[in-house]
């Protein structure tokens, strides 16, 4: 039961970083169009420029963290705004050379991050309370699991209220269903791109400051890591649909959990093959508008 | 600036996935009244319409009150004062009806104003029942009335009009018809239409449209009282009309 249980919470904790990058996957895709492939840089960049900017204030301290948090969000807003107006702009409606752009992105930095911060991992010092476990029914949970479900928690949170309750959210969501009417009523809809690529970043660089907690380590590759999940949970969710991204994220990290202990590490395969079951069943994910 | 014309189109072609549509179509819209454009099914009409605001690829000249707009963007065009109100409604399903209405609100000059809130809820006091439910489920006559709601709220120069009736009961017919009356009263009007009841009410002037050129412009009433031209042009008989 114990193991079930610490099964389930660090499948959740998963679940919550695995929705930090694919909500703005998600949402970027349903109004724009762009898959984007880059998106993990965004997460690399944003650790390893949170984790300096917390190291300043003290390695392993809740205020070294909590400005870390910061400084990668804001790290992953700003790159991802760069690369919404410098690289994506003169592409829209160009999606095979949107998907080429970001790719090559995606690789660039990556040989970019190596050289500056070299190819190897580094360790990072935690708050003591994240580096130790609480224990939940006689499972010892990694308490990484729930600060990633409560920043999980709190960005969805967030992106929603937004939506809800932003001009510029009701413009995103009237975006996603058709862009093309948005324009015809006079709205720019480019800047809502742009703040969509901002929203996306941020999450994506908060994202790569908390899997720095539960990982351990910071990496120039950690990006590409978690983007394939993140993209495999877009798509199951529904691509656009946020809500199907939150859902498709527990889904997917605690399948994987539950695969990886009881069946022999086949965690990755078994979330490849739900993919391929919901594209055989459902082409437009759990949640996903019908095409 | 303002001339006899609000809208005057010179020489526009429209292409669509690489295949030109509309050939070289000219025609003006008077300041005042309503221009409907007619012609058989996919002979262009909806493309005009599209390339007019950009929403197509376009080549050509279009001039809003004596301005050459067409090198703008769409959404710079529509805040010149162009409303739109598209084929098939377009509402947004997934958002309320005061959510689609919301997202048309424009501030500034041309914006919307008391008066066309006002006019709004005099021509559609059930949009204001409905405010709270989600476009998507409302019956095919209620979303043209929260499509026509859309252009009207603005102090518009034109509205773009774009098949108002299709699909409709007779009688919401008739009621989309009475609305549009009385925006024309106060906003010149564009109108793509294909119920020809409809447009003897409406329309001043008309343009044809047949495989994608101009090919008559004058007073409505001259082409609805001739026979033979309306078979000519429109292969309809004025009888079968009459008794529709």
């Amino acid at each position: 039961m114990s193991t079930l249980i610490l099964l389930l919470a660090t499948g959740l904790g998963l679940g919550g970083l695995y929705f930090l990058v694919a909500s703005g996957l998600s949402l970027i895709y349903g109004l724009m169009g762009v898959l984007n492939f880059a998106h993990g840089s965004f997460l690399t960049l944003g650790a390893f420029v949170g984790l300096a900017a917390g190291n300043l204030v003290g390695a392993g301290t809740w205020g070294g963290l909590l400005l870390g948090l910061v400084v990668g969000a804001l790290t992953g807003a700003a790159a991802a705004t760069a690369t919404e107006l410098g690289l994506i702009r003169p592409l829209y409606d160009r999606h095979i050379e949107q998907v080429l752009v970001t790719v090559g992105l995606s690789l660039a930095t990556v040989a970019l991050f190596e050289g500056i911060w070299g190819p190897n991992p580094r360790n990072v010092t935690r708050p003591g309370w994240l580096a130790s476990t609480t224990d939940v029914l006689g499972a010892r949970v990694p308490n990484t699991a729930f600060l990633n479900v409560l920043a999980g928690a709190v960005v969805l949170g967030g992106i929603v209220a937004f939506l809800r309750y932003t001009r510029y959210g009701l413009i995103i969501r009237a975006g996603v269903e058709n862009r093309a009417m948005v324009t015809a009523l006079g709205i720019d809809v480019r800047r809502a791109f742009t703040l969509v690529f901002a929203v996306g970043g941020a999450a994506a660089g908060l994202g790569g400051v908390l899997a720095t907690q539960s990982l351990n380590y910071v990496s120039p590759h950690m990006g590409a890591s978690l983007l394939i999940f993140a993209f495999i949970v877009t798509v199951i969710g529904g691509m656009g649909s946020l809500t199907g991204a939150a859902v498709a994220s527990v889904v997917v990290a605690v399948l994987q959990q539950l695969a990886n202990f009881y069946l022999n590490n086949t965690g990755d395969l078994i979330v490849v093959l739900l993919l391929a079951l919901v594209l055989l069943v459902r082409p437009s994910g759990l949640l996903g508008r019908p095409a | 600036m303002s001339g006899p014309n609000v809208l005057e189109v010179r020489g526009l072609s429209a292409r669509i996935a690489g295949q030109e549509v509309v050939h070289d179509v000219s025609f003006e819209v008077p300041a005042a009244g309503v221009t409907a454009v007619l012609g058989r099914n996919g002979v262009g009409k909806t493309s005009t319409l599209r390339a007019v605001l950009g929403l197509v690829e376009r080549s050509g000249e279009v001039l809003l009150d004596g301005v050459r707009v067409d090198g703008e963007r769409t959404d710079r065009i529509v805040r010149r004062g162009v409303g739109y109100v598209p084929e098939d409604r377009e509402v947004f399903a997934g958002l309320t009806v005061a959510e689609n209405l919301r997202l048309a609100h424009r501030a500034g000059p041309g914006g919307t104003t008391a008066e066309h809130r006002a006019l709004v809820d005099a021509l559609f006091p059930d949009l204001a029942t409905r405010a709270a439910q989600r476009a998507g489920t409302l019956s095919g006559g209620q979303q043209q009335m929260v499509s026509l709601a859309r252009a009207l709220l603005n102090d518009n120069r034109i509205l773009l009009v774009d098949e108002p009736t299709k699909g409709l009961a007779p009688r919401i017919v008739g009621e989309v018809a009475e609305a549009l009356a009385a925006a024309a009263r106060t906003v010149p009007i564009l109108l793509v239409e294909q119920n020809l009841q409809v447009v003897e009410r409406l329309a001043d002037r008309v343009v044809v449209i047949d495989a994608g050129r101009v090919v008559h412009t004058g007073p409505a009433r001259d082409l609805l009282d001739d026979a033979d031209l309306l078979q000519r042009l429109l292969g309809v008989h004025a009888e079968t009309e009459a008794a529709r």
